[in-house]
C-alpha cells in the first residue's frame, strides 16, 4: 500500500490512507469533531454530496500547495491531501454555514416530531437541536403530499423527505431491480416508486434504516410506541438470506420492531432482509445477546440499563444476588 | 406562692378568657369540600387534557409528558385517526388510552412544561380521596375536558 498521508482536523493529526475523504478521516479520530452527515452513508457507494451539512473549512490545502480552499467544502466528497489542515467546529464560519444548511433543510420539513415515528432517532432532529434556529424565515407554503404505501410494509411520507438519495442508492445497490427513484427536479423532485409499484425485493426494508428522517417508516411499527419507551436488545438468528444480526426493540414481552444494528454514526452494520425485519417478531425466533449500547446523549438511553450496578456492600453475598436479580429484571425486557 | 396564686382561680379565668375571645374571632379553617379556598396563580392540581377551539383533543400521544415525568405516573397508547374522526382529534395520531396514576403523581408540572401541543394542564382541583388503589388511575374519561357547550 502507498504511504499514509497526514491530515490535521481541528488540531488533531491523524494518518490515513490516501484517497480517504475528510469525513472518514474525522471519523477515525471520532468525538465532537466528526462533521454531521445527512446524506453520506459509508455502506452506500456514491452517496454523499447532497445535503451539505458536512461542510468544513480547509485552511491549508496540502504540504505542496498550502493555499486554503476558497470555499467551504463538503467533507464527504473531498479527499485528504498530505499536510492538509481542516477546521470543523473550531471555525465560526463553518458553524454559521451549517446553521444555514439546517434552515434550508427545514424549509419543507414539517415540524410534526410529536407524530413522527422517527423522533428520538432522527438525525435532522439532532442537527436542528444543535445548530438550528427556533424560527423559520420561510413565508411560503410548504409542499405537501399524500402518504404513499410502498408495498404493504413501508410507508413514504414525502413531506418529511430531505432528498438525501440514500434510499435510492440502497435500492440501486442492495436490490437488483430498482423500482425506486427520484422524479422531477429541484423544488419539484420527489421520491417515487414509479406509479407506486411495490418493492418485492428481499432487502427493500433497509430503506427504512438508511432514511435519516421519518420519510420512510415501518408500517408495522406505525404509532405503536415512541422509540424511547422501547428497549433495544441485540439478537441474531440463522438467516439464509442475510447475516441475521439485528436489534430488537422490546416493549414489555413484545417485539415491536426489528432494525439493523446502527453504529455511532447512525449507519447500519449489516443490511438485514425483510424476513428478519417484518416477519420474525417473536422472542423465540431470536438468540438474545444482550442490551444494545446506546449513547448517553440519546433520549433512548432513558431507563436503559447495560451493566449491572455495583452492589452497595461488595462482600455481602445476599445483596450481590439481589442486585443480579434486579438487573435481570431490568434488562430482560 | 401567695394565697391567690395557690387558689389557681385567676389563672383559670385568664385561660378561659383567651378561649372565649377566640369564639368571636374570624375562623381560619374552611369547611372543605363545601367551601373551597381560592387557589394561587401557580397552583398545580388535577390534570386536564385540553381541547382546541373546535373541540378536538389536542393530545397527539407524543409521549413527552411520560418521558419527563419523574414519578413515571403517565402511560399512554397511541392510535391512528381514522377517516371521519377529524372532528374528534386534532392530529393524525391521538391517545387512545391515556392514564395518570394519581398516587404516583407528585404534581411537579413537568408534563405541562414538556407538552409541545399545549394539551395538558394541571389546572384542576385537589385530587379527591378514594378507597381503592385502582380508582386512582385516572383515564381519559376523567382527564379530558368537557366539550364546549353550544350556546
Amino acid at each position: 500500500m502507498s504511504e499514509k498521508v497526514k491530515v490535521t482536523i481541528d488540531g488533531i493529526t491523524v494518518e490515513v490512507e490516501p484517497g480517504t475523504s475528510i469525513l472518514n478521516a474525522a471519523r477515525q479520530i471520532g468525538g465532537d469533531i466528526v462533521p454531521p452527515a445527512m446524506c453520506y452513508y459509508s455502506k452506500l457507494e456514491g452517496s454523499g454530496g447532497k445535503c451539505r451539512t458536512c461542510l468544513v473549512k480547509v485552511s491549508k490545502g496540502s504540504e505542496k500547495d498550502p493555499r486554503p480552499m476558497p470555499k467551504l467544502v463538503a467533507s464527504c466528497r473531498t479527499g485528504v491531501m498530505d499536510g492538509m489542515e481542516v477546521q470543523n467546529i473550531t471555525s465560526p464560519e463553518v458553524i454559521e454555514a451549517r446553521k444555514g444548511v439546517v434552515e434550508i433543510l427545514l424549509i419543507n420539513h414539517p415540524l410534526d416530531c410529536p407524530v413522527c415515528d422517527q423522533a428520538g432517532e432522527c438525525h435532522l432532529q439532532d442537527l436542528s437541536f444543535e445548530h438550528g434556529v427556533a424560527d423559520t424565515r420561510y413565508e411560503f407554503e410548504r409542499r405537501t403530499f399524500e402518504r404513499i404505501d410502498i408495498g404493504d410494509k413501508i410507508q413514504l411520507h414525502m413531506n418529511r423527505c430531505i432528498l438525501c438519495y440514500r434510499c435510492v442508492y440502497t435500492a440501486d445497490q442492495i436490490t437488483e431491480g430498482r423500482v425506486h427513484g427520484v422524479l422531477g427536479r429541484g423544488d419539484a423532485s420527489e421520491i417515487s416508486t414509479y406509479i407506486e409499484k411495490a418493492i418485492d425485493n428481499d432487502f427493500s426494508g433497509n430503506v427504512i434504516d438508511v432514511c435519516p428522517v421519518g420519510a420512510l417508516t415501518d408500517k408495522t411499527f406505525r404509532f405503536k410506541n415512541r422509540v424511547w419507551f422501547t428497549k433495544p436488545v441485540d439478537a441474531h438468528r440463522d438467516c439464509p438470506k442475510c447475516k441475521g444480526k439485528v436489534t430488537l426493540w422490546y416493549k414489555g414481552e413484545e417485539v415491536l420492531r426489528v432494525t439493523g444494528r446502527k453504529d455511532q454514526f447512525g449507519e447500519v452494520e449489516d443490511f438485514i432482509c425483510n424476513t428478519c425485519r417484518f416477519e420474525t417478531k417473536n422472542t423465540s425466533d431470536w438468540v438474545i445477546e444482550g442490551p444494545r449500547h446506546i449513547a448517553h446523549t440519546s433520549v433512548i438511553s432513558a431507563n436503559h440499563y447495560e451493566i449491572a450496578p455495583t452492589p452497595v456492600i461488595k462482600k455481602n453475598q445476599v445483596l450481590i444476588e439481589a442486585n443480579k436479580i434486579e438487573f435481570d429484571r431490568a434488562t430482560k425486557v | 406562692m401567695n394565697f391567690w396564686e395557690r387558689l389557681y382561680l385567676p389563672a383559670i379565668f385568664q385561660g378561659m378568657g383567651i378561649t372565649f375571645r377566640h369564639m368571636f374571632k374570624k375562623k381560619e379553617t374552611v369547611f372543605y369540600p363545601e367551601v373551597q379556598r381560592e387557589f394561587s396563580e401557580n397552583w398545580r392540581g388535577m390534570h386536564s387534557l385540553k381541547r382546541d377551539e373546535q373541540g378536538r383533543e389536542r393530545c397527539t400521544a407524543c409521549g413527552l409528558c411520560a418521558l419527563s415525568c419523574p414519578a413515571e405516573a403517565i402511560t399512554m397508547i397511541a392510535a391512528e385517526r381514522q377517516k371521519g374522526e377529524e372532528q374528534l382529534y386534532r392530529e393524525e395520531k391521538y391517545a387512545a388510552v391515556y392514564e395518570i396514576n394519581m398516587l404516583r403523581c407528585i404534581f411537579c408540572g413537568l408534563c405541562e412544561e414538556a407538552c409541545p401541543k399545549e394539551a395538558i394542564y394541571l389546572d384542576g382541583p385537589i385530587v379527591p380521596a378514594d378507597y381503592l388503589r385502582k380508582d386512582f388511575i385516572y383515564g381519559k374519561d376523567k382527564l379530558v375536558e368537557e366539550p364546549m357547550k353550544l350556546s
